[in-house]
């Protein structure tokens, strides 16, 4: 009987959903492909390791940036195309902080505010990292959260305020708006040269099988980074009060107006909240990378709309989960496919889980 | 498409001076209606419509369950029940707009169960919102324009290449003056060049019923078509039922108010809690006990 | 009723004489500047040429979005994508074969221009499908997403290495990766006349401006023409759409817009709409990819990043979505004063006031002002990055918009979505007889 019963329920299931079925199938075929490699030696162990512990990196960041744009996304009902710019102001504000902190009185004032505009001064020569400039960096990580907050408030202030009622798609255009005049702004300022902004970090080697899987010092840092502030946000909207409101309102914002709610307190309280993380998700993701440009941030956007969207809009547990998969996807297809399609295969896996189950892994538990 | 024709053809042959109120908008119904049945008396030619089983869960909610109906042809049928016993659900588990877990939806003899909204509307079956949903930025001439069914110009590129196109703007032609019929025969035509977002509530009701008739179905399912429109308006609106009932249309007819459906309908439905509770000549149910605890127990 | 509206109503020619009254205005301002500061004919001319071809294609562009988001609701920020694959597949079929002559590094079919101009568009038209099939049933937000990650993919692709070169039916063709695709087919100007046998009379016409350009007549003049033969198109995507829309097809487009649901219920398959007007809007979209790029020499899959989109959606929203004739202004205006108006301001300001030596970040710019208030660094470095802080305006100039002006600036501008004039122009003799005012009593 449970053997036909199996089988019946599978044949429905596999009716009803083709496509998570054809999905499965992929999955599968790709799984058997890279156990077949590693057996063959074509991948060796450390080496799909190294990709992996790169994507669970990638995917940390693209997580703790997802969680703001994500209650964004349910509280306010709209899809913010700003929050990639707002990565990259968090980037830029805080790695000028580093720089000003840890180069003070070696190079001029303005290039290391500009964070070496123009080739002026390079964070390599500095010796900028997590061990040689300790102060800096945890300097950097707190100016990248305050001014991204501020910088939240403020365009929530002047540009979604006055509109809060209009539709989504209104509000996203406007995103759209505010999301160029950011980083044309910030190109203007900053330059559009991609500099290098650490010094080499140290590192150790994993021993896996078959080599080395490298662990540098600004990887432990995120990962500590990225774990404490995750944790924080878990308990503030599990045990405060401020935390019921906003699931409340991610629920049913008209309701929450009627239980007397104070929805814009509960708005600003999102902003800072989400501008916070993201800030800081800017600012890590270029300590872990080594790199800025101002594009970043943009560029990353769409992996965080991957994540909000396959983790189940308004669920911050989703965006983390939904973070590291993707993540894991873009670092990980380059076993499958040519590098130059890896963040294509991103997008793509977003596309085909956004056919497939629209409503998110985690739906229905919003913000909490 | 020959159906059209043949309509649209009847259509140009009425004289259109007919008076707003009592002149009929005639003539869609019947072709259609004769052709019917082909396969000799049976079950679908007197019961269009017949559901059988239906179920609905969501989320562990049962919403519609086990419910099974069926409705006489040319009858004014009505369909009741307190708040929440399903009436909406069933609505549009019927039209499409929602696939039932279990059971069987039956029009005109053919098993429609799960098929898409617009597949249904275009067999005949064709239903109002609860809220009426006019198309605001559209006026009411183009709202009813919009209606008919299998029109040329629905096709891209008959609608774009020259030659062609004479074609289609002789079809609106025709479908325009139809259009004045049923605006007279509501008496809106003073307001047919007015945006739909501009009309009162009963407007609204009087231009989704019109709609809903230009598409010339054999059926139609109203959904509270009476809710917040004011007693005279009602009357007429009721008057138009039945007027186009004499003609041969089918009506379900979800409606809160009691006496209405006491004293309109031939028969009614009693749906509580997902189920048939009874149904009957509306004599029979008020007679009956179950429905007034139904109701009483629905209210407290 | 906006008092635009009144102005559109009193311009000889309606909607069409509106459209030449702004155009005329927006090349009256940059020729009047022109003369004032002594600018050459052939400068001039030029001025006009580079002009006309922008307004030609953000006009173009905005129509088919306009087919997209304004009739259809379907919200499409993945445009540049489908203009990318427009030309990258007229490209590949019309490059010459490989070998041919020539330093090309791939090769095409070699196949006529004509040909290739429709493949690319019914290659855009597919991605479309490609993309509408199972994403129109997703949220507006979601196809938003949707789009502009297929339209980063496209770009990524042909970026990538793997497509630099391959085999199709046996000859060495490919998109070039990154360094980009020379573009070594036959002139399209030279084409398009030569089809007609006319290639000798234009020479001949060109060779007639040595009147007024004595040196070399012959770019200013392809610029000048090729500009004109956008505006035809134009002309001829404004003939198109407007018989779209005001068809019983563009009728269902409009009901699909404010309420699907209602649409489907009356028995129109909404998704089919959809998934045409989508494929229409794309296969135009390919068209004006190949229209911008095809004279151009090369192409590089970075031209094709998402700013030229949230152009295109600028165009539109200043226009007003949802009309046609508002789509085409959007354009013209969004060309001339948001594109080109900044770019030529700097080219204006270099002449007044040569700067031989702007600074080359920001850093240098601002610390004369900070330590000896000498402002003018600063000011020839934000004249510099005119092409940055054009995007600066633009974006708030589209965040004013959604804020103040949503509709556009023919204000609300609704067009009748039917074969013939919908007016209450049928003879209504006969009075009702009773409840004649049913308008007046049935507020509820």
């Amino acid at each position: 009987m449970g053997i036909a019963e199996t089988y019946t329920r599978g044949r429905q299931f596999a009716v009803t959903r083709p496509g998570s079925v054809l999905l499965a199938l992929v999955g599968v075929v790709l799984l058997f492909d890279l156990l077949a490699g590693l057996a063959t030696g074509q991948h060796s162990f450390s080496g799909v390791g190294s990709l992996v512990w790169d994507g669970l990196m990638r995917g940390l960041v693209v997580g703790l940036a997802g969680i703001g744009l994500s209650m964004t996304y349910s509280i306010l009902n709209f899809a913010n195309f700003a929050h990639g710019d707002y990565i990259t102001a968090g980037a830029f504000s805080g790695w000028a902080t580093t720089y000003l902190v840890a180069g003070l009185g070696r190079a001029d004032v303005g290039a290391l505010l500009l964070v070496g505009a123009g080739g002026s001064v390079f964070g390599g020569s500095l010796g900028i990292g997590v061990t040689g400039t300790p102060l800096a960096v945890l300097a950097g990580i707190l100016v990248s959260g305050v001014v991204t907050v501020g910088l939240a408030l403020f365009v929530d202030r002047t540009a979604f305020r006055p509109i809060r009622d209009a539709d989504g798609i209104t509000l996203l255009i406007t995103s759209i708006g505010v999301a160029f005049a950011l980083r044309y702004l910030m190109q203007f300022v900053f330059g559009a040269s991609v500099r290098g902004t650490t010094a080499q970090p140290p590192a150790v080697g994993l021993y896996l099988v078959d080599g080395f899987v490298r662990i540098d010092a600004h990887d432990v840092a995120l990962v500590v980074v990225a774990g404490a502030l995750m944790l924080a946000v878990h308990l503030l909207l599990q045990l405060t009060k401020l935390g019921k409101a906003m699931r409340a309102m991610a629920d049913n914002e008209d309701l929450a107006q009627i239980t007397g709610i104070p929805t814009e307190r509960v708005v600003r309280a999102v902003w800072v909240i989400g501008g916070g993380l993201t800030g800081v998700a800017g600012y890590m993701f270029i300590l872990w990378k080594g790199t800025l440009g101002f594009n970043d941030g943009w560029l990353l956007l769409l992996l965080i709309f991957a994540a909000v969207i396959l983790g189940g809009i308004g669920s911050i547990y989703g965006a983390i989960v939904g973070g590291l998969a993707i993540g894991l996807t873009a670092s990980v297809s380059v076993i499958w496919i040519p590098s130059a399609f890896a963040r294509a295969a991103a997008f793509f896996v977003m596309i085909v889980l956004l056919l497939v189950k629209p409503e998110g892994l985690f739906s229905g538990r919003t913000t909490a | 498409m020959s159906d059209t024709d043949a309509t649209n053809a009847e259509a140009e042959s009425e004289p259109s001076g007919a008076a707003g109120g009592t002149g009929a908008p005639t003539t869609e119904e019947p072709s259609t209606r004769l052709d019917l049945g082909s396969g000799g008396p049976d079950v679908s030619e007197q019961y269009p419509l017949q559901v059988d089983g239906l179920r609905k869960t969501f989320g562990g909610i049962t919403a519609v369950d086990d419910a099974s109906f069926q409705v006489e042809r040319g009858t004014l049928t009505g369909l009741i029940g307190p708040n929440g016993a399903g009436k909406s659900t069933t609505f549009n588990l019927i039209t499409g707009m929602l696939t039932p877990d279990a059971g069987t939806v039956t029009f005109d003899g053919e098993d429609i169960t799960g098929q898409r909204p617009h597949a249904i509307a275009n067999k005949g079956l064709v239903r109002t919102f609860q809220i009426a949903r006019e198309l605001r930025d559209m006026t009411v001439l183009e709202n009813l324009m919009l209606a008919p069914k299998a029109q040329r110009g629905e096709a891209l590129w008959r609608s774009v290449t020259p030659g062609f196109r004479d074609d289609v703007v002789e079809q609106e032609e025709e479908l325009l003056e139809r259009v004045w019929n049923v605006l007279e025969f509501f008496d809106i035509d003073h307001i047919a060049e007015e945006y739909a977002g501009n009309l009162s509530g009963g407007q609204r009701k009087l231009l989704e019923m019109a709609r809903a008739l230009l598409t010339d179905p054999d059926m139609l399912l109203l959904d509270e078509p009476f809710a917040g429109v004011n007693p005279s308006l009602e009357k007429r609106l009721l008057e138009h039922v039945h007027e186009l009932r004499e003609q041969g249309y089918t009506f379900l007819l979800v409606e809160h108010d009691m006496d209405l459906i006491m004293e309109n309908c031939e028969r009614v439905i009693v749906l509580h809690q997902g189920q048939v509770l009874t149904e009957g000549s509306p004599a029979e149910i008020q007679a009956n006990e179950e429905v007034i605890e139904a109701y009483l127990g629905g209210n407290v | 009723m906006s008092v635009r509206d009144d102005v559109a109503d009193r311009i000889p020619g309606g909607d069409a004489g509106l459209i030449v009254v702004v155009l005329l205005a927006l090349y009256a301002v940059y020729i009047l500047v022109g003369v004032g500061l002594g600018y050459s004919v052939r400068g001039q001319l030029n001025t006009i040429a580079v002009l006309t071809f922008y307004i030609g294609v953000f006009a173009m562009l905005a129509l088919a979005l306009n087919l997209h988001w304004g009739y259809t609701g379907l919200f499409n920020i993945g445009i540049v994508g489908f203009m990318a694959v427009g030309i990258y597949v007229m490209a590949l079929v019309s490059k010459p074969l490989y070998g041919s002559g020539g330093a090309a590094q791939v090769g095409g079919l070699g196949l006529p221009l004509v040909v290739g101009i429709v493949a690319g568009m019914v290659a855009a038209a597919l991605l479309g499908a490609l993309v509408a099939l199972p994403a129109l049933r997703l949220r507006a937000d979601y196809l938003a997403i949707v789009t502009i990650a297929m339209s980063e993919i496209v770009r990524f692709s042909f970026l990538s290495g793997e497509l630099q070169q391959f085999q199709l039916f046996g000859e060495r063709v490919g998109f070039g990766g990154g360094s980009g695709l020379i573009l070594d087919f036959t002139n399209p100007l030279e084409a398009f006349f030569a089809f007609f046998g006319l290639w000798d009379a234009y020479l001949g016409f060109v060779d007639a401006f040595t009147v007024i350009i004595p040196n070399n007549p012959k770019p200013v003049v392809d610029g000048l023409v090729y500009g004109a033969v956008l505006l035809g198109f134009v002309a001829a995507f404004f003939w198109l759409l407007k018989r779209t829309g005001e068809s019983p097809f563009g009728r269902v487009l409009k009901a699909i817009r404010e309420d699907e649901d209602v649409a489907n219920s009356l028995g129109k398959n909404t998704n089919r709409f959809k998934i045409k007007a989508f494929m229409l809007g794309c296969a135009l979209m390919g068209l004006v990819g190949i229209l911008w790029l095809m004279t151009s020499g090369a192409v590089t899959p970075n031209f094709f990043r998402p700013r030229i989109t949230f152009f295109v959606w600028i165009a539109l929203i200043i226009g007003g979505a949802g009309s046609n004739t508002g789509s085409v202004l959007g354009g013209a205006v969004f060309a001339a004063l948001l594109y080109q108006g900044p770019r030529y301001l700097k080219n204006l300001i270099d002449t007044v006031i040569p700067n031989a030596d702007a600074p080359s970040s920001f850093g240098p710019a601002v610390a004369p002002l900070v330590s000896n208030f000498d402002p003018a660094p600063l000011f020839f470095y934000t004249i510099d990055s005119v092409r940055q802080l054009q995007l600066v305006i633009m974006g708030l100039v589209l965040i004013w918009l959604m804020h103040n002006r949503p509709e556009g600036m023919l204000g609300h501008r609704k067009e009748t979505a039917a074969g013939i004039p919908l007016t209450a122009s049928r003879a209504r003799g006969t009075a009702s007889t009773d409840g004649g005012d049913a308008g007046g009593e049935v507020d509820e």
